[in-house]
């Protein structure tokens, strides 16, 4: 690979992911062409073998911008961030889990203990006899063996380290992505701070947004799998939980062309603290029913508040975690 | 720090500006002036602490404690310094903005600031008032002065509305209370609703004979006021109407009244009550209310001979035409002015009025709640009531004290304090009992001859001319026994005698008093539906159930709920001359209020930033005053400024945080958790 002198250079890195956001980048198509051209990559472990030695050999300050994908839950992922960002003039948090702590975060619902006894005892999948948990060392047939630490705690990557901008989603669309690097790589930088996406609702991108009736009010919640989805019609008018109202755009209302209700991966606007307790304020504000029983029963219809409302924020929101006992 | 969670998860403005300017504005200078409120505050809070700490926030440029904030000089502390100091942000600690909101937002216009940059903390009613120990009082002082300090940096200048405020008054209740207000109101050149639950008005007074002390007959200077009220042209007067809902603001009110059918139209009927002979029962088979159930009348009745208006009713659950369907409607074919028709249905109607004087009265106690002075289970036990019917010429009786026998009785005891004064009932005293009782006591003795014996607890009698009453009734041989009575009991024998067991403390011993006659000065109590009626009208009760004053000794006829007022006993216990005092202050109060025109508004409105907001319609729906219109072109909310009342509703449901409200923005109430809770 050619190393034309003066391109500016760009990491991307992954941190607790799914893999999803390197989807996302690969996803730019023929668009990746454009990236490539104007930039020098100089770490992307999931397309090229860059090491960590590599990076803590140039100096400071010398990656115009890091794009680091996934949340915080091992001592591995905070060191390679902070290198990182020392090395970088810019630092983008790439996705849902970096932004807001995303899926991985919901494991703030639990510790360590509760994550290691799901993930290597108790779930059905798993066959571990002698009860084998992972441990910072170990001996193994004469070698010396570490693992990096686990964290009781997920956290968003700027609860880490100092960001500057944010690309959100669950994957970012390749829209979003591709108008984010042209505003980077543009010269002209929007203040810190700022996610780099629309910032309003997703009811603002949402072909079904005519169909909302004024005065909705619902009595019942539907889950997508127990209903036949009208796909013309607004999906809180038909029942269904879509976050739509409270999540920022960019993405097209992807998931409701796809006929299935946002989910909020893409956080709040702006404007919003706390992406799940207004989700939750402006969705309970739809509720029918004149008492209390009433509206419990409507309720009863979202039997996992936490994980519909604070899917892909928990860490960055008010509530952070479940009090650590 | 709330702020400092996660990346791009909320406000990014503001935040951590403490003290340095926002977005390039001229820098912050705040002055904080903490009040001493004579020794209210000072004398729990360490004031100059709380000024030390103060000087110390980031953007404060001058603190102060002072010993009358609200006083002239105090307030003049504000403008000059606003002026010398170039300051341009005030927070003043010192007592509920309630109170002195107004008068320090007007000391900052004073100094040439927008008045709204001033935030007011209650380090009163919130620190010194609530706490004891001096050192928890003044850190917690010191934490809600931070709390404002840290506001007041994002608050915005900002203009007040002036709305309309509409000349009539709508006042509920039609008794003694009522009148008057509604009479000085009509005098004065407004119009009034004056509207009255039962047939007619005159309330209580209406069923009383004489009044104390003076003796007047109460008829005689009741009567001429209802007439006015009928006749006046300021005055529409609805009786069977009631008040279903409140909607609207000072100044603005939409009252929902619902109207009763009599069955009988009004505006036909000339009381002439051939109707009442013509009825098919041949005489009285229903107990009279206005008689205290001493009297029976028919299902179709004229309310009182003095009743207004002078109309006739039918009660539908007696009336032989509502239960069978067949009567023979003798009372129709007797009717010369056709003015009986059994169709008249409920009606609704919307009066638009911009104050509401609530004059809705009180019960007396159900003297069945006390059995053992054995009313409800000894014929010859009375309610005062009922014994005031007996006394009035046009009473059951005509008149004349009897008993249910017809014989006149030769001793009479009365109760005091009956429902009153008592944990068991009422805790207050009823305030017009011991005068009623010593008047009734006056009335029997003169009518009959009687002995009287008056059981009281304490004679209560502060008023004009009250004590000269009491020394007069003492004179006439009333006799005066200083105890409570322990039990009354009927003579196995006696032809219905009652003997009254109870201590004569003055006398130091249990005395056996046998009486042909006895009655209980019941106590006042707020209505059965007080609770219901407080809701309607969105006032207070205190815990006695009685509504709540604004003040008690600066603001008594206010309520909480600005442009609705008090008058008379449903606001606790009253005599008439204290009553129509109130009424007539109630109506001052209304008509200062009309008289200056206009309301000003808090600019505490919401708008939607219509480019931030994605058309999601969530708000449209939950606007109780219907100010969310949704622009079809725009897709987008609309919020009209002029019907919006800043309840805060669409702003804490806007799921995108696209609406923000004046006063109450984000970054203002952040600010102020962060501020409360960063610990010095």
């Amino acid at each position: 690979m050619t190393k034309p002198e003066g391109k500016p250079k760009v990491a991307f890195y992954w941190c607790a992911s799914c893999g999803g956001c390197e989807e996302a980048v690969v996803d730019l198509a023929e668009g990746i062409l454009d990236v490539v051209g104007a930039v020098d990559i100089v770490m992307w472990p999931v397309a090229l073998d860059f090491k960590r030695a590599d990076i803590e050999a140039m100096p400071d300050g010398s990656i115009l911008a890091s794009f680091i994908n996934g949340a915080i839950r091992t001592t591995e992922q905070e060191e390679m961030a902070s290198l990182l960002r020392r090395k970088s003039q810019l630092v983008i948090a790439f996705g849902a889990c970096s932004q807001l702590g995303g899926i991985p975060g919901l494991a703030n619902l639990y510790d360590r203990e509760g994550v290691y006894r799901a993930a290597y005892l108790e779930s059905p999948s798993t066959e571990n006899p002698e009860g084998t948990l992972p441990r910072l060392r170990s001996r193994e047939n004469g070698y010396d063996l570490s693992l990096p630490g686990f964290y009781d705690t997920v956290r968003a990557l700027g609860q880490v380290i100092d960001v500057d901008y944010a690309i959100p989603g669950c994957a970012p669309h390749p829209k979003v992505i591709q108008a984010a690097v042209a505003t980077l790589l543009s010269g002209e930088l929007p203040p810190k701070g700022t996610v780099l996406a629309p910032d309003q609702a997703v009811c603002e991108e949402c072909p079904r947004r005519e169909s909302k009736p004024l005065d909705l009010s619902i009595s019942e919640f539907k889950r997508p799998h127990e209903v036949i989805i009208d796909e013309e019609t607004c999906l809180l008018a038909q029942g269904l939980l879509c976050l739509g109202p409270a999540t920022r755009a960019g993405c097209d209302a992807a998931c409701v062309c796809g006929n299935m209700p946002c989910s909020g991966c893409s956080g709040p606007t702006s404007r919003v603290l706390d992406h799940g307790a207004k989700a939750i304020s402006g969705i309970a504000s739809l509720i029918g029913g004149d008492d209390e029983e009433a509206i419990d029963s409507v309720l009863d219809g979202i039997p996992d508040p936490v994980g519909t409302f604070y899917r892909y924020g928990l860490p960055a929101s008010l509530l952070r975690r479940k009090t650590l006992s | 720090m709330l702020r400092e969670n996660g990346f791009g998860s909320g406000p990014t403005s503001g935040g951590k500006t403490n003290g340095a300017p926002v977005n390039g504005d001229p820098p912050i200078r705040i002055g904080v002036y903490v009040c001493h409120c004579g020794t209210n505050i000072a004398r729990t809070v360490d004031v100059e602490r709380v000024t030390e700490k103060a000087g110390e926030l980031p953007g404060v440029t001058i603190a102060r404690d002072y010993k009358y904030m609200c006083s002239d000089p105090g307030q003049e502390l504000i403008k000059e310094d606003i002026e010398e100091l170039g300051l341009n942000r005030i927070v003043v600690a010192s007592c509920s903005p309630n109170l002195h909101e107004g008068t320090f937002r007007g000391a900052t216009a004073a100094g040439g600031l927008n008045p709204f940059f001033f935030q007011m903390v209650n380090i009163r009613e919130h620190a010194s008032w609530v706490h004891e120990d001096r050192e928890s009082a003044t850190d917690k002082a010191i934490d809600l002065v931070r709390a404002a300090v840290r506001r007041v940096h994002h608050h915005k200048a900002l203009e007040t509305r002036r709305v309309p405020i509409k000349p009539e008054v709508l006042v509920v209740g039609g008794g003694i209370a009522g009148i008057s207000a509604a009479l000085t109101l009509a005098d004065g050149g407004k119009h009034v609703y004056l509207i009255e639950r039962e047939a007619s008005i005159g309330g209580h007074m209406a069923q009383f004979d004489k009044t104390f002390p003076t003796l007047d007959c109460a008829a005689c200077i009741l009567t001429p006021k209802m007439t006015q009220v009928r006749n006046h042209p300021n005055i529409t007067l609805m009786t069977m109407t009631e008040v279903v809902k409140v909607d609207g603001f000072v100044g603005s009110y939409e009252v929902t009244v619902k109207h009763r059918p009599r069955f009988i139209d009004v505006s036909l009927c000339v009381g002439c009550q051939q109707c009442i002979d013509a009825c098919v029962y041949k005489r009285g088979k229903f107990e009279d209310e206005f008689d205290a159930g001493l009297s029976m009348r028919k299902p179709i009745y004229l309310p009182n001979a003095q009743a207004v208006p002078q109309v006739v009713l039918i009660d539908p659950e007696q009336c032989i035409q509502f239960s069978s369907g067949k009567c023979k409607q003798t009372c129709v074919e007797a009717c010369d002015r056709d003015a009986i028709f059994f169709d008249q249905e409920e009606r609704i109607e919307t009066l638009d009025v911009g104050a509401i004087i609530m004059a809705t009265g009180f019960q007396t106690f159900d003297a069945r709640r006390s059995p053992h002075y054995g009313y409800g289970i000894y014929p010859n036990v009375y309610t005062a009531l009922e014994v005031e019917r007996l006394v009035n010429a046009s009473g059951p009786t005509g008149g004349e004290i009897v008993l249910r026998d017809g014989e006149k009785p030769t001793a009479v005891g009365i109760v005091h304090c009956v429902g009153s004064r008592n944990q068991k009932s009422n805790p207050w005293c009823s305030k017009v009992c011991c005068m009623y009782s010593l008047k009734l006591a006056h009335l029997i003795k003169e009518k009959t001859d009687a002995e009287v014996y008056n059981f009281y607890i304490d004679m209560r009698t502060p008023g004009k001319g009250f004590e000269e009453f009491y020394q007069r009734v003492a004179s006439e041989g009333t006799h005066l026994i200083r105890g409570k009575v322990a039990s009354v009991y009927q003579q196995a024998d006696g032809d219905g005698e009652l003997l009254v067991d109870v201590e004569d403390t003055l006398a130091g011993m249990v005395r056996r008093i046998p009486v042909d006659m006895l009655v209980l000065a019941v106590g006042l109590e707020p209505r059965y539906d007080a609770e219901e009626v407080r809701r309607t009208f969105n006032i207070t009760c205190s815990g006695d159930g009685w509504f709540m004053e604004r003040h008690p000794k600066l603001a008594p006829v206010d309520t909480f709920t600005d442009g609705v007022y008090l008058a008379g006993c449903c606001q606790g216990p009253k005599d008439i001359p204290e009553t129509v005092a109130q009424a007539g202050a109630a109506a001052g109060q209304a008509l200062a209020l009309i008289g200056r025109g206009y309301m000003e508004l808090e600019p505490n409105t919401a708008q939607v930033i219509a480019e931030d907001c994605s058309g999601c319609k969530t708000c449209i729906p939950l606007c109780p005053y219907q100010a969310i219109l949704h622009d079809d072109a725009e897709n987008r909310a609309e919020i009209n400024e002029v019907l919006c009342k800043g309840c805060g509703v669409c702003v804490a449901a806007c799921p995108s945080g696209s609406i923000v409200q004046n006063l109450f923005e984000d970054t203002e109430i952040y600010e102020e958790i962060e501020g409360v809770l960063a610990y010095a």
